[in-house]
């Protein structure tokens, strides 16, 4: 191997050459699967009609998510409730039944354990740092906060993983986003996500993987790190990096599946030893000053349309590339925005908070906090907060928060992927708004004709609490400074 | 996978340009749960068009398609080479393909091939009333009148497509050399690569 300075994805891509081709196509070996109902039943149909087994079941994980509706799953006597649309029941029942075939572990819709996949896998221990892991979903970014590689694959790969416990990949480029300097108050890790993403582009991680650096991720919780990985495929990258540090070891210590013992302290001596060395290069490098970012909103069609909360709607004619004024135009009337409109004038009829982007306990606290004493405004229809799993879900009771969350007028529902893209009951209706924490503000996502704008936890609060896009700074503080 | 070589028969002369997976198969059929039955779905919006060639009886269970530059593009979903195999369609002939399209086609052994504009013009003029014939082997596209057209293939995709290899089966038999990697792993990075979950 070589002694070059090396970066931590080129690291953690060495451990994991299982053989290389002559065309520098890479036989990788994959430590944690995650599965869930959407994208696997194909791919367990074609193992069966091959009589090919799961190469190893003990690695892989099974957890329904995107079809679950956030409500009621057991009625009062344990029966499940029955799932009104055939499909979806028919997705979930498949996945129920795969994985024990297969001798794959399953957790189930009404257990405690369950939630969005990409919140399980930390939560749980089976995401670790330095382990290769993937889901056929786009957002197993989300895991890279861990420094773990992780990333989304599709179908036939879920099969190539199931039966072989590889993937034949080609390394990609290295993408350096370094952000320095001191957050704002109100700037949250989504803030900075979003901001980056501006920045970059939806194209500008295509074909690197992008490893965020400086002291603003490094001071921040794991959660936070989860969250600005997460998002790494809105900027083009098939994967996102965090270096592994104390914060890291910190947080995956004791979980359910981490490593114990004398395996820990060799965990943890090889974890230290994959930042990226003193010299390393990378194939690209954008710095970004952390006082430049701002409680940041989207306001089109595209996670590159952000601004931040004080700006106005922009003009397609405010870009210089005629095929981004082009889409800046179609954006603008799928939308219903005029150009000039001060975002914060912008009403919202319907907030969601939730998603494997904003779900866990400290996007849960963030929104409370802002919540605690004040109630929804009369024009939005529809708020709902959905934690990211049942241990969120039972975390959050046992602090309190759903009583606040309930008494300022939103919802309090189960874990699941609810209303970030429409495959379930929750959707945002056509023409109407909503304040998102999601990671996708495409056309139709959350819903035929739903208007989303992308936000932190604590901005979607706050845009519950007046009925419009807002700053949360400007919201009086309700309760004693500690 | 079916092992492919020779695909003869009638040609769907579509022609079309930039069909997007949208087209060939749209968003509400993705909840399905198996490979096959979404021949229905296929062109579905198509289907509705007058003298559509995907309802005409001469073309009924064609074996090939004719398309125009392009052919696949947009979104990423595997369901789009599902359908084709479910109407049937083993082999599409197109100026040009998307990446992702043509790599999905290629997993799930349908052939892609690729040739000039002029040649699409005479296979869709040939395939109304007659067939056309692909041979894997020589790399060429055939017609009853003499016409030969021949085209360029990545040598290892023809490999797995003429002897039916899949990728899964093909890593399937380095399955030592997984061993290997699996052992040497247990040893060094055993907190990842030793047994975690029992079902
Ligand atoms: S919450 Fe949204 S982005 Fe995350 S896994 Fe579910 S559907 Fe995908």
């Amino acid at each position: 191997m070589t002694t070059a300075p090396r970066t931590l994805y080129q690291k953690i891509w060495d451990a994991h050459v299982v053989d290389q081709r002559d065309d520098g196509t890479c036989l990788i070996y994959i430590d944690r699967h995650i599965v869930h109902e959407v994208t696997s039943p194909q791919a367990f149909e074609s193992l069966r009609a091959a009589g090919r087994p799961v190469r190893r079941p003990d690695l892989t994980l099974a957890v329904p998510d995107h079809n679950l509706p956030t409500t009621a799953r057991r009625d009062a006597n344990g029966n499940r409730v029955p799932i009104a649309d055939p499909q979806s029941a028919q997705q979930l029942d498949m996945l129920e039944k795969n994985a024990p075939s297969f001798g794959i572990r399953y957790i189930g819709d009404a257990d405690p354990e369950q939630g969005i996949v990409h919140v399980v896998g930390p939560e749980q221990g089976f995401s670790l740092p330095g382990a290769t892991i993937v889901c056929g979903d786009s957002h197993t970014a989300c895991n890279g906060g861990l420094g773990a590689l992780a990333f989304g694959i599709g179908t036939s790969e879920v099969e190539h993983v199931l039966a072989t416990q590889t993937l034949l990949l080609k390394q990609s480029k290295t993408f350096e986003v370094r952000v320095e300097g001191t957050l704002g108050a109100g700037v949250t890790p989504k803030d900075v996500i979003l901001h980056v993403i501006g920045v970059i582009g939806t194209a500008g991680g295509t074909g690197y993987v992008i490893e965020y650096t400086g002291n603003v991720f490094r001071e921040m919780s794991v959660e936070g790190r989860l969250t600005v990985s997460n998002m790494s495929i809105e900027g083009g990258a098939r994967a996102g990096l965090v270096a592994p540090d104390e914060t890291t070891f910190a947080y995956v210590k004791g979980r359910p599946y981490a490593p114990k013992g004398a395996d820990w302290d060799k965990a943890v001596a090889w974890w230290k030893s994959l930042a990226t060395d003193e010299g390393a290069t990378y194939d690209k490098s954008v710095f970004i000053r952390a006082e430049d970012i701002q409680p940041t909103v989207t306001w089109g069609t595209s996670p590159e349309d952000t601004s931040g909360i004080g700006g106005v709607v922009p003009a397609p004619e405010d870009f210089a590339d005629a095929s981004k004024r082009d889409a800046v135009k179609h954006s603008l009337d799928y939308m219903g925005l005029t150009p000039g409109t001060k975002l914060t004038d912008v009403e919202v009829q319907n907030v969601f908070i939730g998603s494997c982007t904003n779900s866990r306990i400290e996007d849960i606290r963030a929104a409370a906090e802002v919540l605690k004493g004040r109630h929804k405004a009369d024009n939005v229809k529809w708020a709902i907060v959905v934690p990211g799993s049942g241990l969120v879900k039972a975390q959050a009771e046992a602090e309190g928060l759903d009583r606040i969350i309930i008494d300022a007028g939103l919802e309090w529902r189960e874990p699941g992927c609810s209303a970030c893209l429409a495959m379930n009951p929750d959707k945002v209706p056509a023409g109407e708004r909503c304040a998102s924490t999601s990671n996708r503000n495409f056309t139709g996502r959350q819903g035929p004709g739903a208007r989303t704008h992308l936000m932190s936890p604590a901005m979607a609060a706050a845009a519950a609490v007046t009925g419009k896009l807002t700053d949360v700074r400007d919201l009086a503080p309700m309760t004693e400074p500690a | 996978m079916q092992a492919i070589n020779h695909v003869a028969g009638k040609a769907i002369p579509f022609g079309r340009k930039n069909v997007d997976t949208d087209v060939i198969i749209p968003a509400h059929w993705l909840k399905t749960i198996t490979r096959t039955g979404l021949g229905k779905g296929a062109f579905e919006s198509i289907k509705l068009e007058d003298g559509n060639v995907f309802t005409d009886e001469r073309w009924a269970g064609a074996p090939i398609l004719i398309a125009g530059d392009n052919f696949g593009c947009g979104s990423s979903r595997e369901h789009a080479a599902w359908a084709l195999l479910d109407m049937g369609v083993t082999c599409v002939i197109a100026p040009s393909f998307s990446d992702i399209f043509s790599g999905n086609a290629f997993k799930n052994g349908i052939l892609t091939v690729a040739l000039p504009q002029e040649a699409i013009d005479r296979l869709m003029e040939v395939a109304q009333d007659e067939t056309i014939d692909i041979d894997l082997d020589t790399q060429s596209v055939t017609t009853p009148f003499q016409d030969r057209f021949t085209f360029e293939i990545d040598p290892f995709r023809k490999h797995c497509l003429l002897n039916g290899l899949d990728e899964v089966g093909l890593t399937m038999a380095q399955g030592e050399t997984i061993s290997t990697y699996e052992g040497k792993a247990r040893e060094t990075l055993s907190f990842l690569a030793s047994p975690v979950l029992a079902a």
